[in-house]
């Protein structure tokens, strides 16, 4: 028996859900049109439509900063990093859920523990490790760090959790061994949790601002926050360039979600669970 | 019993059977031992070695400087515990918890009912639902330097339109984040408009993982929505909540990136929080003794609020 969409009650629904999403957009909206605003200052009110837009901010974010070389920079880091975690994560999860040891659990609370302790504090530790590595100024510097994640070992066992022995029993009597039950009985059962992942590793690295500008020095290797972060300091008062450069990393993102989002609900739908 | 395919991070601490298994229930399948210990080593090692030497290696190694009397330029003092007892001893410590407990303490319930309120409204139908959840999930796409901005404009005493708005229905706005007691306010408000579209995708994901026939069976038996929610769903969705409740908590004693962009810690240090001040404190005030011995003060407090949840959930979290 499905709800009928007419009734008074989903109307009002969509209306605050649409007005809650006019909210959760203005910001975007903003962004967007003082980026086509030239000359835009912080302090006046912005207008909903510009005068006089422009894509001038857009163009100059190129012609100043090796902007190509520099979304592909980001676009690699975070395609490298998400897909390391990713597997490393995976691997682990089945790991930890399907070879139980002794000890298991105080090793997976070691996971547990990376997530707790503020990055802030091991900056300069990792700083000094990456320069005895020879690793300073180099892409292999700026990834090492993010190709495992106790967040995605913890997502990903949790959903490991959940796949039902018996898959793997079954195929064990087929003669499947343990690689063969990760890829073919495990991984395709927990899609919905690594496109989760997926979407947050990548995140994570995309909006990565703080290793990436300490252990990059040289301006064609930065990633796209660290440039914009340039970006705000040449142009104090030239906003529209700035959100600019913010429009231009947030698209791709956005793009990856409403990508990994269709296959999340494929993967419940392929699933035969309602 | 499980599903075969559950979303993401319904998951949360899902039944955990398999961790207690005696190591050779399972060795009686005839696997020689020395092949087992290899499979675990082949699966665990891909993400246990990069984590050890580039998290838990450089953990230890703020350790051994939270020991020392170090300003990043000169060599290391051995100062024993003596930055741990300065950190205690300092107003400035217990002001950087207090304040980040208020953060925790305004922003968890609104984040929690908001994304809960959300994730109920976008299971719903609804025209357009895919287009609505990628504008919810916007700002967690966005950088902070971004939406702080846009924040500290919407809350500007007066010229933003917050306060204009208030002003229009005859209220005189407060300060917000120039006023010590709004500025904290300021942050959680704009904290939780931002993380809103995280605590809606996970509890999605534990939405679309709960069988509709359930909740139909209630349906026709006469229970209400309320009752529903109540009694059926909140009960199945409560392992992503543990999800949720446990990232959240661990995530909000860190919180620092909203809080340096917007307010860099004042009016007053009014918005000063712990991360900001080990920030402050290794790079401003080259103490980076005093800010690792602040960090694994920090971490000690995280890994007990975590280990109370791990040890309580059995009281609320249900597993299917």
């Amino acid at each position: 028996m499905r709800e009928r969409l007419l009734t008074p009650r989903s109307i009002a629904l969509h209306a605050v859900v649409v007005l809650g999403a006019l909210v959760m957009l203005f910001p975007f909206v903003w962004a967007v049109v003082t980026s086509i605003s030239p000359g835009s200052g912080l302090s006046a009110t912005p207008q909903l439509f510009p005068d006089d837009p422009s894509i001038a901010a857009y163009q100059q974010l190129f012609a100043d900063l090796p902007f190509g070389r520099v979304v592909l920079n980001s676009l690699g880091l975070a395609v490298a990093a998400t897909v390391a975690q990713v597997v490393t994560s995976a691997m682990a999860a089945y790991g930890f859920s399907r070879l139980p040891f002794r000890g298991s659990g105080a090793v997976f609370a070691l996971y547990l523990v990376t997530m707790m302790i503020p990055f802030q504090v091991l900056i300069v530790p990792l700083f000094v490790e990456m320069k005895a590595l020879g690793l300073i100024d180099t892409y292999l510097g700026a990834l090492l760090p993010s190709v495992a994640s106790g967040f995605g070992v913890f997502l990903l066992r949790q959903a490991v959790n959940q796949v039902p022995r018996e898959l793997d029993e079954a195929a064990t009597i087929d003669g499947a061994g343990h690689l063969r039950i990760f890829t073919q009985v495990v991984l395709p059962n927990i899609r919905p949790a690594v496109a989760t992942l997926v979407v947050f590793g990548f995140m994570s690295s995309w909006n990565a601002f703080l290793w990436p500008l300490i252990i990059l020095r040289s301006p064609e290797l930065h990633t796209l926050p660290v440039a914009l972060q340039t970006l705000q300091g040449q142009y104090t008062t030239q906003w529209d360039v700035v959100m600019a450069g913010s429009v231009v990393s947030i698209l791709p993102m956005l793009a990856l979600y409403v990508f990994a989002q269709k296959y999340v609900v494929q993967g419940v739908a392929s699933s035969g669970l309602k | 019993m499980s599903a075969p395919t559950v979303a993401a991070a319904t998951a949360a601490t899902a039944p955990r059977p398999p961790e207690r298994a005696p190591a050779g229930r399972r060795s009686g399948r005839g696997v020689p031992r020395a092949k087992r210990v290899g499979w675990i080593l082949l699966f665990l090692l891909p993400s246990a070695l990069p984590l050890l030497a580039f998290t838990i290696g450089p953990m230890l190694g703020a350790a051994w400087i939270s020991l020392h009397e170090w300003n990043l330029l000169s060599p290391m003092r051995w100062v024993g515990l003596a930055n741990f007892a300065d950190q205690l001893g300092d107003p400035a410590t217990r002001n950087a918890f207090g304040n980040t407990l208020a953060y925790i303490v305004g922003y968890m319930p609104l984040v929690y009912v908001g994304g809960l309120a959300l994730a109920l409204a976008l299971n719903a139908r609804l025209k357009g639902r895919s287009l609505l959840r990628g504008i919810y999930f916007l700002p967690v796409v966005s950088s902070w330097i971004v939406v702080a901005l846009v924040w500290r404009w919407l809350l500007n005493p007066s010229v933003g339109v917050v306060n204009w708005a208030l002003g229009l229905i005859g209220i005189d706005g407060p300060g917000w984040w120039t006023d010590p007691a709004w500025a904290m306010p300021s942050i959680i408000l704009a904290s939780a408009w931002k993380d809103l579209g995280f605590v809606m995708v996970i509890l999605l994901a534990g939405l679309q993982a709960i069988p509709t026939d359930v909740i139909e069976a209630a349906r026709v038996d006469g229970a209400g929505w309320w009752r529903r929610l109540r009694s059926i769903v909140l009960p199945l969705l409560s392992p992503s909540t543990f999800f949720v409740v446990v990232i959240t908590l661990i995530n909000g004693f860190q919180v620092f990136d909203q809080v340096y962009a917007m307010t860099g810690g004042g009016p007053d240090g009014s918005t000063e929080t712990v991360v900001l001040r080990v920030h402050a404190l290794a790079f401003r005030y080259g103490e980076a003794g005093g800010a690792a011995a602040l960090s694994w003060l920090l971490f000690a407090v995280i890994l007990v609020v975590t280990v109370i949840q791990v040890r309580g959930q059995r009281r609320w979290v249900t597993y299917a």
